[in-house]
Protein backbone atom coordinates (compact mmCIF):
# COMPACT_ATOMS: atom_id res chain seq x y z
CA UNK A 1 0.00 0.00 0.00
CA UNK A 2 2.88 2.46 0.95
CA UNK A 3 4.33 1.79 -2.52
CA UNK A 4 1.16 1.98 -4.35
CA UNK A 5 0.96 5.90 -2.43
CA UNK A 6 4.08 6.51 -3.84
CA UNK A 7 4.10 5.64 -7.08
CA UNK A 8 0.65 7.62 -7.36
CA UNK A 9 2.43 10.55 -5.78
CA UNK A 10 5.15 10.46 -8.12
CA UNK A 11 3.15 9.68 -11.42
CA UNK A 12 0.56 13.04 -10.25
CA UNK A 13 3.81 15.00 -9.90
CA UNK A 14 5.46 13.56 -12.99
CA UNK A 15 2.27 14.49 -14.82
CA UNK A 16 1.91 18.32 -13.40
CA UNK A 17 4.83 18.78 -14.08
CA UNK A 18 5.24 17.31 -17.73
CA UNK A 19 2.34 19.38 -18.70
CA UNK A 20 1.78 22.60 -16.29
CA UNK A 21 -1.57 22.10 -16.90
CA UNK A 22 -4.16 23.95 -14.57
CA UNK A 23 -7.57 23.79 -15.96
CA UNK A 24 -10.03 21.86 -14.07
CA UNK A 25 -10.78 19.80 -17.16
CA UNK A 26 -7.47 19.09 -18.06
CA UNK A 27 -6.33 17.81 -14.42
CA UNK A 28 -9.50 15.21 -14.06
CA UNK A 29 -7.67 13.47 -17.53
CA UNK A 30 -4.80 13.45 -15.54
CA UNK A 31 -5.90 12.14 -13.08
CA UNK A 32 -7.84 9.52 -15.16
CA UNK A 33 -4.40 8.54 -16.93
CA UNK A 34 -2.73 8.30 -13.84
CA UNK A 35 -5.30 5.60 -12.07
CA UNK A 36 -4.67 4.26 -15.11
CA UNK A 37 -1.35 4.39 -15.20
CA UNK A 38 -1.46 2.58 -11.88
CA UNK A 39 -4.13 0.15 -12.61
CA UNK A 40 -1.42 -1.91 -14.98
CA UNK A 41 1.36 -1.22 -13.08
CA UNK A 42 -0.44 -3.35 -10.23
CA UNK A 43 -1.48 -5.70 -12.98
CA UNK A 44 1.80 -6.41 -13.96
CA UNK A 45 2.30 -6.52 -10.11
CA UNK A 46 5.83 -4.29 -10.46
CA UNK A 47 4.64 -2.28 -7.56
CA UNK A 48 7.14 -3.38 -4.75
CA UNK A 49 10.38 -2.48 -2.98
CA UNK A 50 12.03 -2.83 -6.05
CA UNK A 51 10.82 -0.47 -8.26
CA UNK A 52 10.04 1.85 -5.35
CA UNK A 53 12.74 1.89 -2.92
CA UNK A 54 11.66 4.61 -0.56
CA UNK A 55 13.64 3.62 2.31
CA UNK A 56 16.68 4.46 0.94
CA UNK A 57 16.01 7.77 -0.56
CA UNK A 58 18.47 9.62 2.48
CA UNK A 59 21.25 6.97 1.34
CA UNK A 60 21.00 7.32 -2.05
CA UNK A 61 21.57 10.62 -2.21
CA UNK A 62 24.80 10.69 0.01
CA UNK A 63 25.92 7.97 -2.58
CA UNK A 64 24.87 9.60 -5.60
CA UNK A 65 27.29 12.95 -4.46
CA UNK A 66 29.99 10.30 -3.91
CA UNK A 67 29.35 8.97 -7.85
CA UNK A 68 29.07 12.14 -9.34
CA UNK A 69 32.61 13.00 -7.49
CA UNK A 70 33.99 9.40 -8.80
CA UNK A 71 32.59 10.04 -12.54
CA UNK A 72 34.27 13.57 -12.38
CA UNK A 73 37.59 12.22 -11.46
CA UNK A 74 37.36 9.13 -14.17
CA UNK A 75 36.05 11.84 -16.80
CA UNK A 76 39.35 14.01 -16.27
CA UNK A 77 41.28 10.74 -16.40
CA UNK A 78 39.38 9.32 -19.80
CA UNK A 79 40.06 13.12 -21.97
CA UNK A 80 43.99 12.73 -20.79
CA UNK A 81 44.04 9.36 -22.00
CA UNK A 82 42.39 10.31 -25.35
CA UNK A 83 44.05 13.46 -25.88
CA UNK A 84 47.49 12.12 -24.96
CA UNK A 85 49.63 10.94 -28.47
CA UNK A 86 49.90 7.72 -27.47
CA UNK A 87 47.12 6.41 -25.00
CA UNK A 88 48.07 4.42 -21.99
CA UNK A 89 45.58 1.57 -22.49
CA UNK A 90 45.89 -1.47 -21.54
CA UNK A 91 42.42 -2.70 -21.41
CA UNK A 92 41.39 -5.77 -19.71
CA UNK A 93 39.05 -7.95 -18.01
CA UNK A 94 38.53 -8.75 -14.67
CA UNK A 95 36.35 -10.65 -12.49
CA UNK A 96 35.34 -9.51 -8.85
CA UNK A 97 33.42 -10.78 -5.92
CA UNK A 98 30.87 -8.63 -4.57
CA UNK A 99 29.55 -8.03 -1.15
CA UNK A 100 25.80 -6.98 -2.58
CA UNK A 101 23.84 -9.95 -1.77
CA UNK A 102 20.20 -8.50 -3.10
CA UNK A 103 19.58 -8.18 -6.49
CA UNK A 104 19.01 -4.36 -6.56
CA UNK A 105 22.52 -4.25 -4.82
CA UNK A 106 24.06 -5.81 -7.70
CA UNK A 107 21.73 -3.71 -9.93
CA UNK A 108 22.76 -0.46 -8.68
CA UNK A 109 26.75 -1.44 -7.93
CA UNK A 110 26.61 -2.48 -11.71
CA UNK A 111 25.28 0.50 -13.08
CA UNK A 112 27.90 2.75 -10.60
CA UNK A 113 30.67 0.82 -12.49
CA UNK A 114 29.39 0.89 -16.03
CA UNK A 115 28.89 5.38 -15.45
CA UNK A 116 32.12 5.43 -14.29
CA UNK A 117 34.14 5.56 -17.88
CA UNK A 118 37.11 3.58 -17.52
CA UNK A 119 35.25 0.64 -16.27
CA UNK A 120 32.02 -1.31 -17.78
CA UNK A 121 30.02 -4.24 -16.05
CA UNK A 122 30.26 -6.73 -18.61
CA UNK A 123 28.00 -9.43 -16.38
CA UNK A 124 26.92 -10.53 -13.23
CA UNK A 125 26.92 -13.65 -12.49
CA UNK A 126 25.43 -14.86 -8.94
CA UNK A 127 28.09 -12.83 -6.73
CA UNK A 128 30.39 -12.43 -9.15
CA UNK A 129 30.76 -9.58 -11.54
CA UNK A 130 32.46 -9.24 -14.65
CA UNK A 131 34.34 -6.17 -15.35
CA UNK A 132 36.08 -4.49 -18.42
CA UNK A 133 38.81 -2.38 -17.54
CA UNK A 134 40.71 0.52 -20.10
CA UNK A 135 44.03 0.49 -18.06
CA UNK A 136 45.49 -0.79 -14.56
CA UNK A 137 44.74 2.62 -13.02
CA UNK A 138 40.20 1.66 -13.39
CA UNK A 139 41.07 -1.94 -13.17
CA UNK A 140 42.59 -1.08 -9.53
CA UNK A 141 39.70 0.97 -8.67
CA UNK A 142 37.28 -1.67 -9.48
CA UNK A 143 39.65 -4.89 -7.44
CA UNK A 144 39.74 -2.75 -4.89
CA UNK A 145 35.73 -2.73 -4.16
CA UNK A 146 35.21 0.96 -3.36
CA UNK A 147 32.05 1.09 -4.75
CA UNK A 148 31.05 -2.11 -3.45
CA UNK A 149 31.32 -0.81 0.45
CA UNK A 150 29.96 2.14 -0.72
CA UNK A 151 26.74 1.29 -1.94
CA UNK A 152 24.51 2.24 0.48
CA UNK A 153 23.91 -0.85 3.21
CA UNK A 154 19.78 -0.27 3.90
CA UNK A 155 19.66 -2.16 0.47
CA UNK A 156 20.90 -5.26 2.13
CA UNK A 157 19.20 -4.97 5.32
CA UNK A 158 15.16 -5.32 3.53
CA UNK A 159 15.44 -7.36 0.50
CA UNK B 1 26.36 40.15 -19.44
CA UNK B 2 25.60 39.27 -15.88
CA UNK B 3 27.33 36.29 -14.14
CA UNK B 4 24.87 33.56 -14.56
CA UNK B 5 25.32 33.80 -18.74
CA UNK B 6 28.88 33.60 -17.99
CA UNK B 7 28.29 30.18 -15.50
CA UNK B 8 26.12 28.69 -18.29
CA UNK B 9 28.38 29.83 -21.21
CA UNK B 10 31.17 28.16 -19.06
CA UNK B 11 29.33 25.25 -18.38
CA UNK B 12 28.46 25.43 -22.01
CA UNK B 13 31.78 24.91 -23.45
CA UNK B 14 32.80 22.35 -21.31
CA UNK B 15 30.16 19.97 -22.49
CA UNK B 16 31.13 20.74 -25.60
CA UNK B 17 34.48 19.90 -25.41
CA UNK B 18 34.07 16.68 -23.62
CA UNK B 19 31.45 15.75 -26.31
CA UNK B 20 33.77 16.45 -29.12
CA UNK B 21 36.93 14.59 -27.26
CA UNK B 22 34.51 11.73 -26.58
CA UNK B 23 33.70 11.60 -30.45
CA UNK B 24 37.56 11.33 -30.44
CA UNK B 25 37.74 8.65 -28.52
CA UNK B 26 35.70 6.58 -30.32
CA UNK B 27 37.45 7.22 -33.39
CA UNK B 28 41.01 6.75 -32.06
CA UNK B 29 40.32 3.60 -29.65
CA UNK B 30 41.28 0.27 -30.99
CA UNK B 31 38.64 -1.91 -30.51
CA UNK B 32 34.73 -1.96 -29.63
CA UNK B 33 35.21 -2.88 -25.93
CA UNK B 34 37.52 0.17 -25.45
CA UNK B 35 35.34 2.65 -27.52
CA UNK B 36 32.44 2.24 -25.02
CA UNK B 37 34.66 3.53 -22.01
CA UNK B 38 34.78 6.52 -24.99
CA UNK B 39 30.91 7.13 -24.93
CA UNK B 40 30.80 6.90 -21.22
CA UNK B 41 32.11 9.98 -20.93
CA UNK B 42 29.53 11.67 -23.56
CA UNK B 43 26.98 10.04 -21.37
CA UNK B 44 27.96 11.01 -18.47
CA UNK B 45 29.81 14.38 -18.09
CA UNK B 46 29.01 15.83 -21.04
CA UNK B 47 25.63 15.44 -21.03
CA UNK B 48 25.50 17.02 -17.36
CA UNK B 49 27.18 19.87 -18.50
CA UNK B 50 24.86 20.43 -21.46
CA UNK B 51 21.73 20.00 -18.87
CA UNK B 52 23.26 22.39 -16.45
CA UNK B 53 24.21 24.75 -18.78
CA UNK B 54 20.44 24.79 -20.26
CA UNK B 55 19.15 25.33 -17.21
CA UNK B 56 20.64 28.42 -15.91
CA UNK B 57 19.48 29.29 -19.21
CA UNK B 58 15.97 28.92 -18.54
CA UNK B 59 15.99 29.87 -15.14
CA UNK B 60 13.34 28.84 -12.56
CA UNK B 61 10.56 27.30 -14.31
CA UNK B 62 8.93 24.25 -15.49
CA UNK B 63 11.32 23.38 -18.11
CA UNK B 64 14.37 23.85 -16.55
CA UNK B 65 12.63 20.67 -14.14
CA UNK B 66 11.86 18.83 -17.65
CA UNK B 67 15.69 19.24 -18.14
CA UNK B 68 16.49 17.80 -15.15
CA UNK B 69 13.92 14.82 -16.50
CA UNK B 70 15.67 14.70 -19.19
CA UNK B 71 19.25 13.98 -17.20
CA UNK B 72 17.92 11.56 -14.91
CA UNK B 73 16.45 9.52 -17.60
CA UNK B 74 19.43 9.61 -19.35
CA UNK B 75 21.41 8.52 -16.41
CA UNK B 76 19.83 5.62 -15.90
CA UNK B 77 19.48 4.67 -19.52
CA UNK B 78 22.74 5.33 -20.59
CA UNK B 79 25.11 2.60 -18.28
CA UNK B 80 21.75 0.27 -19.17
CA UNK B 81 22.17 0.50 -23.23
CA UNK B 82 25.92 0.23 -22.73
CA UNK B 83 25.89 -3.19 -20.68
CA UNK B 84 23.03 -4.20 -23.17
CA UNK B 85 25.67 -4.14 -25.93
CA UNK B 86 28.92 -5.08 -23.96
CA UNK B 87 26.88 -8.30 -23.51
CA UNK B 88 25.61 -9.27 -26.46
CA UNK B 89 29.65 -8.42 -28.10
CA UNK B 90 30.23 -11.05 -25.44
CA UNK B 91 27.23 -13.33 -26.15
CA UNK B 92 28.46 -12.49 -29.90
CA UNK B 93 32.26 -14.12 -29.13
CA UNK B 94 34.00 -10.73 -29.74
CA UNK B 95 37.85 -10.77 -28.59
CA UNK B 96 38.89 -8.07 -26.80
CA UNK B 97 41.44 -6.07 -27.73
CA UNK B 98 44.85 -6.30 -25.36
CA UNK B 99 48.30 -4.22 -24.93
CA UNK B 100 49.71 -7.93 -26.23
CA UNK B 101 47.93 -8.13 -29.31
CA UNK B 102 49.10 -4.68 -30.49
CA UNK B 103 52.79 -5.57 -29.63
CA UNK B 104 52.77 -8.49 -31.66
CA UNK B 105 51.39 -6.33 -34.28
CA UNK B 106 48.74 -7.82 -34.65
CA UNK B 107 45.70 -5.63 -35.31
CA UNK B 108 42.47 -7.48 -34.10
CA UNK B 109 39.80 -5.28 -34.97
CA UNK B 110 36.45 -6.87 -35.55
CA UNK B 111 38.10 -10.23 -35.27
CA UNK B 112 35.56 -13.34 -33.89
CA UNK B 113 37.40 -15.92 -31.75
CA UNK C 1 25.16 32.94 -29.39
CA UNK C 2 26.44 30.91 -26.95
CA UNK C 3 23.62 28.03 -27.61
CA UNK C 4 24.55 28.47 -31.58
CA UNK C 5 28.31 27.73 -30.84
CA UNK C 6 26.92 24.82 -28.58
CA UNK C 7 24.61 23.33 -31.27
CA UNK C 8 27.47 23.38 -33.78
CA UNK C 9 30.46 21.61 -31.13
CA UNK C 10 26.91 18.66 -30.99
CA UNK C 11 26.93 18.71 -34.43
CA UNK C 12 31.00 18.19 -34.91
CA UNK C 13 30.19 15.47 -32.33
CA UNK C 14 27.57 13.84 -34.06
CA UNK C 15 29.84 14.07 -37.57
CA UNK C 16 32.54 11.74 -35.40
CA UNK C 17 30.09 9.43 -34.21
CA UNK C 18 28.25 9.41 -38.09
CA UNK C 19 31.88 8.30 -39.60
CA UNK C 20 32.85 5.69 -36.86
CA UNK C 21 29.19 4.65 -37.45
CA UNK C 22 30.21 4.47 -41.36
CA UNK C 23 33.82 2.79 -40.48
CA UNK C 24 32.68 0.70 -37.25
CA UNK C 25 34.05 -3.01 -38.58
CA UNK C 26 31.74 -4.44 -36.29
CA UNK C 27 27.78 -4.20 -35.78
CA UNK C 28 28.39 -3.67 -32.44
CA UNK C 29 31.00 -0.39 -33.51
CA UNK C 30 28.08 0.79 -35.49
CA UNK C 31 25.45 0.48 -32.73
CA UNK C 32 27.66 1.97 -30.21
CA UNK C 33 28.02 5.03 -32.54
CA UNK C 34 24.19 5.44 -33.13
CA UNK C 35 23.50 5.07 -29.49
CA UNK C 36 25.77 8.26 -29.11
CA UNK C 37 24.44 10.01 -32.31
CA UNK C 38 20.75 9.60 -30.68
CA UNK C 39 22.12 10.76 -26.85
CA UNK C 40 23.50 14.09 -28.89
CA UNK C 41 20.26 14.30 -30.68
CA UNK C 42 18.69 14.67 -27.78
CA UNK C 43 20.76 17.21 -26.21
CA UNK C 44 20.60 19.02 -29.62
CA UNK C 45 17.08 19.02 -29.35
CA UNK C 46 17.40 20.64 -26.08
CA UNK C 47 19.70 22.97 -27.27
CA UNK C 48 17.64 24.17 -29.96
CA UNK C 49 14.57 24.81 -27.32
CA UNK C 50 16.65 27.22 -25.38
CA UNK C 51 17.93 28.95 -28.81
CA UNK C 52 13.88 29.51 -29.83
CA UNK C 53 13.08 30.43 -26.08
CA UNK C 54 10.36 27.32 -26.12
CA UNK C 55 9.99 25.25 -23.28
CA UNK C 56 8.02 23.03 -25.50
CA UNK C 57 10.63 21.20 -27.19
CA UNK C 58 11.83 19.80 -24.22
CA UNK C 59 9.28 17.59 -24.43
CA UNK C 60 10.07 16.13 -28.13
CA UNK C 61 13.58 15.48 -26.31
CA UNK C 62 12.43 13.32 -23.53
CA UNK C 63 10.73 11.24 -25.98
CA UNK C 64 13.75 10.99 -27.96
CA UNK C 65 15.53 10.14 -25.15
CA UNK C 66 12.98 7.29 -24.44
CA UNK C 67 12.98 6.60 -28.10
CA UNK C 68 16.35 5.87 -28.78
CA UNK C 69 17.57 4.02 -25.61
CA UNK C 70 14.39 1.71 -26.55
CA UNK C 71 15.53 1.47 -30.13
CA UNK C 72 18.74 0.41 -29.16
CA UNK C 73 18.08 -2.12 -27.00
CA UNK C 74 15.70 -3.61 -29.43
CA UNK C 75 17.55 -3.39 -32.52
CA UNK C 76 20.95 -5.45 -30.36
CA UNK C 77 18.66 -8.10 -28.82
CA UNK C 78 17.14 -8.50 -32.50
CA UNK C 79 20.99 -8.74 -34.07
CA UNK C 80 22.55 -10.64 -31.29
CA UNK C 81 19.34 -13.30 -30.65
CA UNK C 82 17.26 -13.55 -34.06
CA UNK C 83 14.30 -12.47 -32.32
CA UNK C 84 12.68 -10.11 -29.97
CA UNK C 85 11.38 -12.45 -27.82
CA UNK C 86 7.96 -14.67 -27.39
CA UNK C 87 5.28 -15.26 -24.76
CA UNK C 88 6.74 -16.95 -21.93
CA UNK C 89 10.54 -17.01 -23.66
CA UNK C 90 11.67 -13.65 -22.20
CA UNK C 91 15.39 -14.45 -23.16
CA UNK C 92 15.84 -16.55 -26.09
CA UNK C 93 19.09 -16.10 -25.32
CA UNK C 94 19.46 -18.02 -22.29
CA UNK C 95 18.38 -21.27 -23.75
CA UNK C 96 21.85 -21.41 -25.86
CA UNK C 97 23.48 -21.51 -23.07
CA UNK C 98 25.40 -18.20 -22.41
Amino acid sequence: MKHMTGLLFFLALLWWVLSGYTKPLLISLGIVSVLFVAFVAHRMDVVDEESHPLHLSLKLIRYWLYLLGQIVISNVKMVLIILSPRPDINPRIITVRTAQRSELGKVVLGNSVTLTPGTVTLQVEGDMIEVHALNDDSAKDVEQGTFDQRVPASIEEKS
Amino acid sequence: MDILQILSAVLLGLGAILGVVGAIGILRFPDFYTRMHASGITDTLCTGFFIGGLMLQFGMTLASVKLLLIFMFMLFTCPTATHALAKAARHGKLKPWTRADADAGLSNEGRVS
Amino acid sequence: MILTSAALAILVTMLLAIIRALLGPTIYDRILAVNMFGTKTVLLIAVIAGIAGRGDYLDIALVYAMINFIAIVAVMKYFEYGSLGSIGNDAPGKQEGE
